[in-house]
């Protein structure tokens, strides 16, 4: 994590590369060929709406899911191809924040923090002391390992599973949609821990949202997708400023075109042609 | 034909399902017994707290109802001993029908209700919570942080409810015995000691042992397998309940018919 501190980030070399990436649940198949890199460093958003294959994509990024095709690289090996000790190494070099905190409701915040040293390092207790003290810090919870989840509120969980992301001091952290479910205010402070972990550690940091100001807040570099495609993939000026119809409606918070007809809806449905509907009057 | 192909595709669908049951039980029985020697920890914590509920806080309402059972058999095999004139005989009949049967039974079922349904409610919890998903990031095995705590707990609480079931039976057999069949307390538990081979206790004990491994299995793997959303919760839970008293008779009767072959030979 202080690497980045001490050596300026080289922006040729990709800390992650998607080439052609495929993902399918069962017969359907939700990412059609991604391809992107992110280097050491930079903060990528990825950005879609409901359905869009955002969330897929990001749990094939930390191996919840195994990709049809397509390859994944991180740290110079491919996700894709790895046996499960491999896998358990990678993961223990990424951190995932998840969407409601994903904390032990069984185990204190302390504990949740130190899990992955626990089970991980063979580092003394006092050490790990030492260490859930300085990552709490890092989030602002300093004074609540002793609290169970439970007892937290929304925001404070999330700071909890970002403390419990860095634990083992990773690479590359996720973050699954982590302003959903707060208040403007509580969202906010959340956005502001992310850039203070990209100013403070230069960490690698990928974030799905669908929270357009808190992206355009953070983020370095912005993917949007939709229907498992990249639509497209620039900075934050670039999209800003993109005519691409797709990123537009996105941008401008446009919504579908209202369907008024019958055969329009019949249309939308069945994503045919409505010539389609009368030919099928000639069977039998 | 359609039958045949339904009937087919349910068969496939339950082999399906043992072999998902056969394979969390191996991985558990490797965590539990294999990994804590090659330097992978056990939650010993855990598993104690887990005992704790599935053993000992199980003994109050396990005691009453096997005390009940060991007295309805008494009350059921008198109502025939009687007509033969060997009434003495019902102390027999108890201690061995508890011992190699009822006691094992009855134990299973009420640990399936306490803490089958538990394990795949609370592993179903965190399912949907993305918990599992966590710890799967975090490169720990949830059968290994979850599952394995649970089976240890269960391979060594199951049994001796098991034992304790077969006394309160016997006890509750005694009841009968001293208030209708002229036993005192004393030569009735005698009668009962005398009348159990070691074979009949073992029996039972073989039995327990292979409903934890069902018990478990099916409990834990109904929470794994948890959908999305709170009400899908509910349903692992009720079919954890439902798959686990299935299995359990099955295997009871796999064993009984095991057993009554090699008993005769």
């Amino acid at each position: 994590m202080t690497t980045g501190q001490i050596l300026p980030a080289s922006p040729i070399e990709p800390v992650l590369s998607l080439r052609n990436l495929r993902v399918s649940y069962g017969e359907r198949e939700i990412l059609h060929g991604i391809s992107f890199d992110v280097v050491r460093g930079e903060t990528l958003v990825i950005l879609g709406g409901s359905g869009s294959g955002k969330s897929t994509l990001l749990r094939t990024l930390v191996g919840l899911e195994k990709p049809s095709a397509g390859e994944i690289w991180i740290k110079g090996r491919d996700l894709a191809k790895t046996s499960a000790e491999e896998m358990d190494e990678i993961r223990r070099k990424i951190g995932m924040s998840f969407q409601g905190g994903a904390l032990f409701g069984s185990m204190t915040v302390g504990e949740n923090v130190a899990l992955p040293l626990r089970e991980h390092t063979r580092l003394e207790d006092s050490t790990i002391e030492i260490i859930l003290r300085l990552k709490l810090q890092q989030v602002g919870l300093e004074g609540f390992e002793y609290y169970t989840p439970a007892q937290l509120s929304g925001g404070m969980k999330k700071r909890a599973a970002v403390a419990r992301a860095l634990a083992m001091d990773p690479e590359i952290l996720f973050f699954d949609e982590p302003s959903a479910g707060l208040d403007p205010i509580i969202a906010a402070g959340i956005d502001e821990l992310i850039l203070e972990l990209k100013r403070a550690f230069h960490m690698t940091i990928i974030v799905v949202t669908h929270e357009l100001a808190s992206a355009f807040l953070i983020a370095d570099r912005m993917l949007l997708i939709d229907k498992g495609n990249i639509v497209a993939l620039g900075t934050t000026e670039e999209m800003r400023s993109s005519t691409q119809p797709r990123v537009r409606q996105f941008l401008d918070r446009v919504a579908e075109p209202e369907v008024s007809g019958e055969l329009d809806y019949l249309q939308m449905l069945t994503a045919e042609r409505p010539a389609a509907y009368s030919s099928t009057g000639k069977r039998g | 034909m359609e039958f045949v192909s339904q009937l087919g595709s349910s068969t496939l669908d339950g082999l399906s399902y043992l072999g998902s049951l056969a394979s969390l039980g191996a991985r558990a029985a490797y965590y539990t017994l294999v990994a804590p020697f090659q330097g992978k920890p056990l939650r010993l914590r855990r598993a104690v707290s887990q005992a704790m509920d599935t053993g000992v806080r199980a003994l109050p309402i396990l005691s009453l109802i096997t005390f009940f059972i060991g007295l309805i058999l008494a009350l059921q095999a008198a109502y025939e001993l009687r007509r033969f004139g060997a009434i003495s005989a019902v102390a027999t009949a108890v201690a061995v029908t508890m011992s190699r049967e009822l006691g094992p039974l009855i134990t299973a079922i009420v640990v399936i209700g306490r803490s089958g349904s538990a394990f795949a409610a609370e592993i179903g919890t965190m399912k949907v919570s993305e918990e599992i998903d966590a710890l799967e990031t975090m490169a720990i095995s949830p059968i290994r942080f979850l599952v394995a705590p649970k089976f240890l707990a269960m391979m060594v609480m199951l049994p001796c409810l098991t034992i304790w079931a077969n006394v309160m039976g016997i006890l509750g057999g005694s009841l009968f015995g001293v208030a209708q069949a002229d036993f005192t307390l004393v030569r009735y538990i005698q009668a009962s000691i005398d009348s159990l081979l070691l074979r009949d206790i073992t029996t039972g004990l073989v039995k327990s042992v292979m409903f934890v491994i069902t018990i478990t299995a099916v409990g834990c793997l109904e929470g794994l397998s948890t959908g999305a959303g709170a009400e899908q919760v509910g349903r692992s839970t009720t079919q954890a309940v439902v798959k686990s008293i299935f299995l359990v008779v099955v295997v009871d009767l796999f064993f009984t018919v095991l057993f009554f072959f090699a008993g005769n030979q």
